[in-house]
């Protein structure tokens, strides 16, 4: 094992609307939001929460790409998203939307002949996603508007015209928006369109890239940005008391609500090992790092059923920032991903040093937001099976809200049923407990079992039972503990050929 | 589906009515409209934090600040001991500190306040301080407040004929009790303000507010300074909604002492948490009623209460809850009527106005009342609200008095119920309800009749002040306020109009109190009736004068001379506007003029709650679908479909975005949002992770407005009708299509115990009860 090759002191290096900025000076748990605000007078950007639940702060970053593509370009919301992770990347801001020579990009033209804007707060923040969706799909179908702009809160418009405006923005000629690395990212056969202006700003991209470990310094605290999983452990060793920070899609929480002081941060993010996936014949393995879109894009490929929960998963920009291995270590009771990925039978790999353990996921949790991680240990990978044949799966959340909301009760519910017998029954459930649990007597009851409905309603009452979760202002414990079981009965509507609509959503209006 | 509006060019030379783009579009689009919180900081500006309570009732012993004051970063700490002035921004009692003396009132009450040299430093100083608070019993909701007959101000009790005789007499009788759940107006832009010294003591003040002149007269009395000290600006605010009504006044004045005491700028800028615990809401409200009513459903006798959580002080509680009482009849003829209204206090923040102002509520009980009597007779609901709609000739006095001479309702929901299918749809659903065992649909049209006028009839005026520059162009100020919905523009238009010239020529200066004195709050619906009349008195002064000076100077009569387009042609000379402008000036015309308004016909006795508080009434109606989970209780908003009462339109654009917008916001109000406050008095809804505004994905695809189109017969501004509010109420459609998807998870006779907001769990509570029910009853 060769020693990883000590941290460089360096400045941040970015690229901002196009230009080159090296950061000095700017204290490492600053946010990008502050950054553009106070310190680049680009007000352009708001603050409509500091939790990255409005969208008022929404920029696009454009990332390298992971072949194929120079560039990745992901709406995030930078009221959490920590200044120094956005170095090496490219970042833009409403101010960079419109051409210099003046006019309106196709998202901003279509927003305003859309009367898209009344107070006008929320609309550059909208400008932004749009402006993502832009780059990421060629007129997309209305779910998929709808899931690009979940994470903008709108007060004034009840959004009838944003959404227009997204349906009319590829109608304008990208040329009136000055075209470049402005222009649309997908053409109209599904291809991907790279302008030269793109491939130019992955050059310029490349040359920031930190060699090796980035070691910022500012305001008595540091940051690190391993490259290597190697310097990334030895870091940690070093440093035991460095906390470990990914998208900060949480952690960027205790900034601006708690007003914490962080102390040293250890950067995930720039860490090429822990931002893969690989397929193996007996499971796939997503890096720590990988984002949530990407991890749940991989997911939802061996899991189509999935995908409903995925897009509910907070928002575009959250996905984009937040990672899987932040959410599994972060071990909030009401993660999306864990109750899942415990129904799935994931295993979470961890590193300390040199040394590697692989712990199935049930038993990575011990309290609330409490886990076996070591001081200096972090996670490398989640491994989820390969995918059992003869695997019935749903994933179901129930919230106040469709959208962006934190579940009152989540669960996804996994059987292998051979010749009409339930062979194996995992359910993960969120929601209903301090930790992410697995509904242990529930998948007994199920375990052997001919899959119909009288197995099901006994299953049910079971699960109803199960656990003893809490009043909150989400739901009642009563209200958890009703749905929860009749998530089982809908599992086996939906699962046993009962040709009955089942979700609300499925429903058309006369 | 939706017709698009008609591209602008169809529209070439009619300014008034034309779709045009709301002024500062392009500015939103590009980031470049500031917001108060994004102007240059003045040299030195502090940055300030409220220190809050955490307890909802407690008696101050002691505010130890030393920990406060010895962080570095701390400049000053500002505390009742600092005010010069009046310790109050109650805007009619006075009985709403800006710090909190002797006793805490509610939890996330301000104590003190904290400046430092950063935004960050002072909100983590505040929390240094050393509170020594002795907790007291706190009266923390309703049913409480009634019990202690706590209240801020007295009950109001209005009545007509006999309602306990007529209850007495009945053929049917039905009574009950339902809620509706507080809102918080989550502004996308919070609340914030920037003092910034003047000389002589003077303070100049930008904030995000709908009333500037109420800003200047709390900071005025805080610091004991006369009004014309005090200079209030605001260009811009980032949504209102009846937020920025009164409560940015703490926020001011905090700011404006620091600055006082610092001689320094300061700025406060509450964070989401902050804003959500410390600044008021939409009133939640309990509704009791016995109703008397004949085989068609026709109401012979109502006997209703409201009851209101006002919070710890009355800020506007008194005309809301006089509102909810003016709308409890909606669009209803109410023979034998008791209203009562019983104005709660509680140890929860004040609650405030919300778009609306208490109409919502009281229109929440009339349709409840309504849906209940028609589902005890086993009627479409339609049937019912259509028997007792008001007359035009006959049954057409409101509870309190006033003759209503412009009903349309009837008509309206005739068109509506036809363009819907109402019909066809209901039937379709019934069918389709038949065979889905587990998601239910429901469908429902409901009215709304929307009282116009401040009901503090002195508000009821506007002033303006319109300059001509001699390049022909425009500056126009009023006394309104833009947040969004559009005033600006339609102001703008009204004087390009009268005074023929391109809108690009008018320009609208931000609301400034130096320029208009004495303006009222941009509510009540009445921004574009108040002024775009005081600003078409401002114009058509100028241009009578430009006019007699164009028939001087070409010598013609000055009525021939007409002014369109930006040309200006006087007998058979014709010239461009700004050559006229020039001319005048040259020839020393006074270019200025000063433009005023106020409401005819209006009268209304506070004491006796009668007179006609209304210059007329805008009217809409929905029809809305739904589907339910019965599983779960998730809903889903199917299809809207409105025809609403503009009058005139000044902006179909505007109008249509404030209808849309109206209806969304309403339905967050009565589906989705839901504030919860723990058994402490703690609001654990404090930021939009935990409080759920809608999504563009809960608005359905089928979402059809149209406007009925008819001019006002009152002679507003171009025969317009106001828009603001109204709307909000037609998602009452949407609650009462739940309520009719929830009856249909049983027989659909059951009338379902429905509360707002009908979060999941209470629609599944519901399903559950309503199936129960019918079981026993067989």
């Amino acid at each position: 094992m060769a020693a990883a090759p000590p941290p460089v002191r360096a400045p941040l290096r970015f690229l901002l609307n196009g230009e080159p900025v090296a950061v000095t000076g700017i204290a490492p748990q600053t946010t990008l939001l502050e950054y553009l605000r106070e310190h680049r007078r680009l007000t352009g950007t708001k603050e409509g929460c500091a939790e990255g639940d409005c969208g008022a702060c929404t920029v696009v970053l454009a990332e390298p790409g992971d072949g194929g593509t120079p560039l990745r370009w992901r709406p995030v919301n930078a009221c959490i998203r920590l200044l120094p992770s956005v170095a090496g990347r490219a970042v833009f801001t409403v101010e960079s939307l419109a051409p210099a020579a003046g006019g309106l990009h196709p998202v901003q033209r279509a927003l305003v002949d859309a009367h898209g804007s009344q107070c006008g707060f929320c609309t550059s923040g909208f400008a932004m996603s749009l402006f993502g969706l832009y780059k990421n799909a060629h007129r997309p179908p209305r779910a998929a508007i709808e899931d690009a702009l979940a994470g903008n809160l709108c007060r004034c418009t009840g959004y009838r015209p944003i959404v227009a405006a997204a349906q009319a923005m590829y109608d304008i000629d990208p040329a009136d928006g000055g075209g470049g690395w402005r222009g649309p990212g997908v053409a109209a056969d599904g291809s991907r369109a790279v302008s030269r202006d793109e491939e130019a700003l992955a050059v310029q991209l490349a040359a920031l890239a930190a060699p090796d470990t980035l070691l910022y310094e500012a305001d008595d605290r540091r940051w690190w940005a391993p490259r290597t999983c190697e310097a990334l452990a030895a870091i940690l060793v070093a440093h035991p008391a460095a906390r470990i920070v990914a998208g900060a899609t949480d952690v960027g929480l205790w900034i601006t609500k708690q007003q914490r002081d962080l102390g040293d941060l250890v950067y995930t993010g720039d860490v090429g090992e822990l931002a893969r996936v690989r397929e193996t014949p007996s499971h796939l393995a997503i890096g720590a790092a990988v984002a949530l879109s990407d991890a749940f894009a991989a997911l939802a490929a061996s899991w189509p059923e999935l995908a409903e929960a995925w897009a509910r998963f907070a928002s575009v920009p959250i996905r984009n920032s937040g990672t899987l291995g932040g959410n599994v270590a972060n071990g909030s009771p009401i993660g999306d991903s864990l109750p899942v990925l415990l129904a799935l039978g994931a295993t979470v790999v961890l590193r300390r040093g040199a040394a590697t353990r692989e712990v199935p996921l049930e038993d990575f949790y011990v309290g609330y937001r409490q886990t076996v991680l070591a001081p200096s240990e972090f996670v490398v990978e989640v491994r989820v099976p390969a995918r059992p044949p003869g695997t019935l799966v749903r994933a179901y959340k129930v919230s106040k809200r469709y959208d962006q909301d934190i579940s009152a009760v989540f669960a996804c519910l996994a059987l292998v049923v051979a010749g009409g017998r339930i062979a194996a029954a995992r359910i993960g459930c969120g929601g209903v407990a301090a930790t992410p649990k697995r509904a242990a007597a529930t998948e007994a009851a199920l375990a052997g079992r001919a899959w119909d409905d009288a197995t099901a309603d006994a299953a049910a009452r079971v699960l109803a039972a199960e656990f003893a979760p809490i009043d909150d202002m989400r739901a009642s414990a009563a209200y958890r503990r009703t749905v929860l079981a009749n998530l089982l009965r809908r599992f086996r509507m939906e699962t046993g050929g009962a040709a009955t609509p089942t979700r609300v959503e499925q429903v058309v209006a006369e | 589906m939706n017709a698009p509006h008609p591209p602008a060019s169809a529209f070439a030379g009619a300014v008034v009515g034309a779709p045009v783009a709301h002024d500062s579009a392009v500015l939103h689009a590009r980031g470049q409209a500031p917001y108060t919180d994004d102007l240059p900081e003045p040299r030195g500006t502090l940055h300030v934090a409220l220190g809050v309570s955490p307890l909802a009732h407690g008696r101050i012993a002691g505010v130890d600040l030393s920990a406060v004051l010895a962080d570095p970063a701390v400049v000053a700490v500002v505390t009742p001991a600092d005010i010069p002035g009046v310790n109050d921004v109650g805007p009619i009692e006075h009985d709403d500190p800006i710090f909190a003396e002797d006793v805490v009132q509610f939890a996330g009450q301000p104590l003190f306040a904290v400046a430092a040299t950063g935004v960050n430093a002072a909100r983590r100083a505040a929390r240094l301080a050393r509170l020594d608070l002795v907790p007291l019993p706190a009266i923390l909701t309703i049913d409480e407040a009634l019990a202690a007959q706590s209240y801020v101000l007295p009950p109001v009790h209005v009545t007509r004929g006999d309602a306990a005789a007529a209850l007495a007499r009945a053929p049917h009788r039905l009574s009950g009790t339902v809620h509706s759940g507080g809102q918080d107006h989550f502004y996308l832009e919070g609340q914030v303000a920037l003092a910034v010294p003047r000389e002589r003591g003077g303070m100049y003040i930008f904030v995000s507010t709908q009333h500037p002149g109420e800003v200047q007269q709390m900071v005025a009395h805080a610091l004991r300074l006369a009004l014309h000290d005090v200079v209030v600006e605001c260009r811009r605010m980032g949504g209102g909604f009846g937020g920025k009504e009164t409560q940015m006044s703490l926020v001011a004045c905090a700011a404006a002492l620091v600055a006082r005491k610092t001689g320094q700028p300061a700025k406060l800028r509450l964070d989401r948490d902050d804003d959500m615990r410390s600044t008021g809401k939409r009133h939640a409200f309990r509704y009791d009623y016995d109703v008397a009513f004949d085989d068609d459903g026709r109401i012979l006798g109502l006997d209703l209460t409201l009851a209101s959580r006002c919070g710890f002080s009355a800020d506007l509680s008194g005309p809301i809850n006089d509102r909810a009482v003016f709308h409890a009849d909606n669009a209803y003829w109410l023979p034998d009527v008791a209203i009562h209204s019983f104005r709660c206090r509680t140890n929860t923040v004040s609650d405030t106005a919300f778009r609306g102002f208490g109409g919502p509520q009281g229109m929440f009980a009339i349709e409840h009342v309504l849906d209940e009597v028609a589902r005890a007779l086993g009627r479409d609901p339609l049937d019912v609200r259509r028997a007792n709609l008001y007359g035009t000739t006959a049954r057409n006095v409101t509870p309190y008095g006033m003759t209503i001479e412009d009903n349309v309702a009837p008509e309206l929901i005739a068109q509506l119920e036809a363009s819907a299918r109402y019909r066809a749809r209901r039937a379709a659903i019934r069918t389709w309800n038949r065979d889905s065992p587990v998601i239910k649909r429901g469908i429902a049209l409901t009215p709304v009749k929307f009282g116009i006028s401040f009901t503090a009839t002195h508000y009821n005026q506007a002033g303006a002040l319109l300059h001509v520059y001699s390049d022909g162009t425009l500056l126009v100020n009023h006394g309104g306020t833009e947040m969004g919905q559009g005033l600006f523009t339609k102001v703008a238009q009204v004087v390009a109009h009268e005074m023929g010239v391109p809108l690009a020529s008018v320009r609208v200066s931000a609301s400034d109190t130096s320029k208009v004195p004495n303006a009222s709050p941009t509510a009540a619906s009445s921004g574009s009736d108040l002024n775009g009349m005081a600003a078409r008195d401002a114009a058509r002064k100028l241009r009578q004068r430009l006019a007699a000076f164009a028939a001087r100077k070409f010598d013609c009569d000055p009525q021939i001379v007409e002014f369109a387009d930006g040309v200006v042609t006087a007998g058979d000379r014709t010239l461009p506007f700004a050559e006229l402008a020039r001319m005048a000036y040259m020839a020393r015309t006074p270019l200025s003029a000063t433009g005023f308004y106020a409401t005819p016909k209006i009268h209304y006795d506070r004491r006796t709650l009668s007179g006609r508080p209304f210059y007329y009434f805008a009217y809409g109606a929905a029809v809305a679908e739904v589907a339910i989970d019965t599983l779960t209780g998730e809903h889903r908003l199917l299809a809207v479909d409105i025809l609403h009462d503009v009058g005139a339109s000044l902006n179909p654009a505007i109008d249509r975005g404030q209808i849309e917008g109206g209806f969304v916001q309403g339905w967050g109000w009565l589906a989705d949002e839901e504030l919860w406050w723990n058994d402490r008095g703690e609001l654990e809804t404090h930021a939009p992770s935990t409080y759920k505004i809608p999504t563009a994905h809960d608005v359905p695809e089928h979402f059809r407005v149209e406007f009925f189109g008819r001019p006002n017969r009152e002679e507003t501004i171009h025969r317009s009708k106001a828009v603001g509010e109204p709307p909000l109420m037609l998602a009452l459609a949407g609650f009462h299509a739940l309520r009719d998807a929830v009856a249909s998870a049983a027989d659909g006779r059951v009338p379902p115990r429905l509360d707002a907001p009908a979060t999941a769990e209470r629609v599944l509570a519901a399903v559950e009860d309503v199936r129960a029910r019918a079981a026993t009853h067989g």
